[in-house]
């Protein structure tokens, strides 16, 4: 499980390497990358800061992941998850950031 | 590495939940107070809250008074807890908790505008942005200064009294040497001590932040702090491989324990946390694994809730559902537990603090999941303790002085992390780390034993993590990153070397799986029924029992 940030996507930016709170991303060249891919948390908070969703989220083999990618979209008040499978399926779940869960 | 002397009124070490809390809560009792918090990340999404929150597990809802969390907390670890520390959190929970709600905590509510409840003492929430929403809030306060990426590693401490502490900015590699009247220390827990569920690629998949490395435990240590109640190690229920929290399915949707066979075994072993793991454990040890939630023949409605449930907080499940093209109506959600954490937040291990949350070193105080004695404080106990700790700080400092770090003193710890820039290491950070977690793993109760242990296992335990720590010295550091994970496995070797003395002091067997003891099978009330407790005094780890501590009893240290 870790991310991956599509370099040409990237405007450089840096708002993932700030917020990550292992400080695992960094910047160099004005395109960021993981330095250390697997020490990420899994958190998903880079996704969420990334204006150009260039960081994509995995699950590892190791833990029964199956290569989908995962970006999150935000327009206001919403998180739109985007979750692409390998079997070319997409799911978005859209999530009002103001709306309470139901349990 | 380039020196720079700081001042402040108040150090905050770790801008997380109860730090931030702290320092709003200083900032709305005595706006002129100067505060600097260090934290190692930055505090827009650092700590236990980065992904999110999907419940305040902590709150007194109606009905029910600050006494039934008090006895709630107290059954669950079968005695252990300090009344005291219980009581006063829990009469703060709901005024904490109004307030996140005025700095844009969304909350569920009815149609009177009551708080929907889950159970006894949850509120369902929107909790995907609480990191953000206290740390905006703390970034408008105009006294307090936030250093982000600053890694305190060491507190300057002379004559038992805190003077202040060393880090250093793992961008430049800026050398900190703060003073300060007084310091809470709010660093959060320690994972990363055992062999976790997925030691791969997916190593840091674990329940509890892997960036929470025990540095506020090691630092109290090596100064000389009186720890209580490591051996009450926190191991966590949680879904298998995302190692999801299971509260949402159990409490949220009634999702029961089941085995292989589909019988339900979760009475038979006893409700309370430790229970309800052990009773996996045997499950599985006995043939009827593996363990399950039985969420199969849940509505779709609840499916598409537990969906979006779980990305406000752990993400990877719900990724784990779609990929599978099956939701959890369809599929029970398979379970284990995760290898054991040091987190006084769930469990009552940490500082031992007094009333006011100081700790035995004068100057120095404790909130959150560093500070012990008061288990099941959640995300609310934690801000409890925040403003109970700056409370007390505001009073103590009063008439106190910024206290002074000498310049030798600055220099030795300057050099300590220059050495590790210039050493030449036969072995990397990484492969340490790794050996010191299958050290735990094979004989400090680890996964690998089932979380079992016995007292050979233990002193075995104890001499190799010592020769760990030497190896450890000898590390080389290519940059201030790396500097950073130095520091982090010597905070965690630290704490497993208390870890294992207390295991070894407890010779009972009070909580199954958090502490069990081969040795000593059975609970021992005539002898056990106290707080364990230690301090570091001369390079040995002395331990010390003391009495238990009721609610409406003002504790104070005394020697």
């Amino acid at each position: 499980m870790s991310i991956a940030i599509d370099r040409n996507k990237c405007i450089g930016c840096g708002k993932c390497s700030i917020v990550c709170p292992g400080s695992l991303i960094k910047v160099e060249n004005k395109k960021a990358f993981i330095k250390y891919p697997k020490d990420c948390w899994g958190c998903t908070s880079c996704l969420k800061e990334c204006p150009v969703n260039a960081v994509e989220f995995y699950l590892g083999a190791d833990i029964g992941g199956m290569g989908s990618l995962v970006h999150v979209e935000k327009n206001s008040n919403i998180l739109n998850w985007i979750i692409n499978r390998s079997d070319g399926i997409t799911t978005e779940i859209k999530i009002n950031t103001k709306e309470s869960n139901k349990y | 590495m380039n020196l720079q002397r700081l001042k402040t009124d108040i150090l905050i070490i770790g801008g997380g939940t109860s730090g931030c809390y702290s320092a709003l809560t200083i900032a709305e009792k005595n706006p002129e107070t100067k505060v600097i918090i260090c934290e190692k990340a930055n505090i827009k999404r650092s700590g236990c809250l980065a992904a999110g929150v999907n419940a305040l597990n902590a709150y007194i809802t109606e009905g029910h008074v600050p006494q039934d969390y008090v006895d709630y907390a107290r059954k669950d670890a079968d005695g252990i807890v300090r009344g005291d520390l219980l009581l006063t959190m829990s009469e703060r929970l709901n005024k904490v908790t109004a307030h996140l709600e005025k700095l844009g905590l969304v909350i569920l509510k009815d149609a009177n505008g009551k708080y929907v409840t889950r159970g006894n003492r949850n509120l369902k929430i929107n909790g995907e942005n609480i990191k953000p929403i206290l740390a905006d809030a703390v970034e408008n306060l105009e006294n307090v200064t936030v250093l982000n990426r600053v890694n305190m590693t060491d507190f300057s401490v002379s004559e038992n009294k805190i003077n202040g502490a060393f880090g250093f900015s793992i961008d430049d590699g800026t050398f900190y040497a703060i003073e300060a009247k007084a310091v809470i220390i709010a660093t959060g827990g320690a994972s990363g001590l055992y062999k976790p569920n997925n030691p791969g690629f997916s190593r840091h998949k674990m329940w509890y932040p892997p960036f929470n490395t025990g540095a506020g435990y090691a630092m109290g240590i090596r100064s000389g702090a009186e720890m209580t109640t490591f051996e009450m190690r926190f191991i966590a229920l949680r879904c298998k491989d995302t190692i999801a929290p299971t509260g949402t399915l159990a409490q949220g949707v009634g999702a029961k324990q089941v085995n292989s066979l589909g019988e339900v075994y979760e009475n038979k072993y006893g409700l309370t946390t430790s229970q309800r793991v052990y009773g996996t454990v045997m499950e599985n040890i006995e043939g009827r694994g593996p363990c399950y939630l039985k969420t199969e023949g849940i509505t779709s409605e609840q499916d598409e809730s537990l969906l979006k449930a779980y990305l406000n907080m752990a993400p990877s499940q719900t990724i784990k559902w779609i990929e599978s093209g099956k939701n959890p109506s369809q599929q029970n959600v398979e379970i284990e537990g995760t290898e054991p954490y040091i987190v006084g937040g769930h469990t009552a291990s940490g500082y031992w603090v007094d009333t006011k949350r100081a700790t035995t070193i004068k100057g120095l105080y404790a909130a959150g999941d560093v500070a012990g004695g008061s288990p099941q404080k959640y995300v609310t106990g934690a801000l409890a303790e925040g403003e109970i700790a700056a409370e007390s700080v505001l009073e103590y400092i009063e008439n106190m002085n910024i206290g002074t770090i000498s310049e030798k003193e600055i220099s030795l710890h300057k050099e300590q992390a220059e050495k590790y820039l210039n050493n030449n290491a036969r072995f990397t950070c990484e492969q340490i780390e790794e050996a010191m977690q299958t050290v735990m793993d094979s004989y400090a109760g680890g996964i690998k034993t089932n979380y079992r242990f016995n007292e050979k296992q233990l002193k075995l335990a104890d001499e190799k993590i010592i020769s760990l720590m030497k190896l450890a010295e000898e590390l080389h550091a290519e940059d201030f990153h790396e500097l950073m994970f130095i520091y982090e496995l010597r905070e965690r070797l630290t704490v497993c070397r208390s870890v294992i003395a207390h295991l070894m002091a407890r010779k009972e067997t009070r909580w199954h799986s958090f502490a069990e003891n081969l040795d000593y099978p059975e609970k021992d009330d005539k002898n056990f029924n106290c707080y364990v407790n230690s301090k570091l005094e001369n390079g040995e780890i002395k331990i010390i029992t003391r009495k238990l501590v009721k609610e409406h009893e003002n504790y104070e240290h005394s020697n």
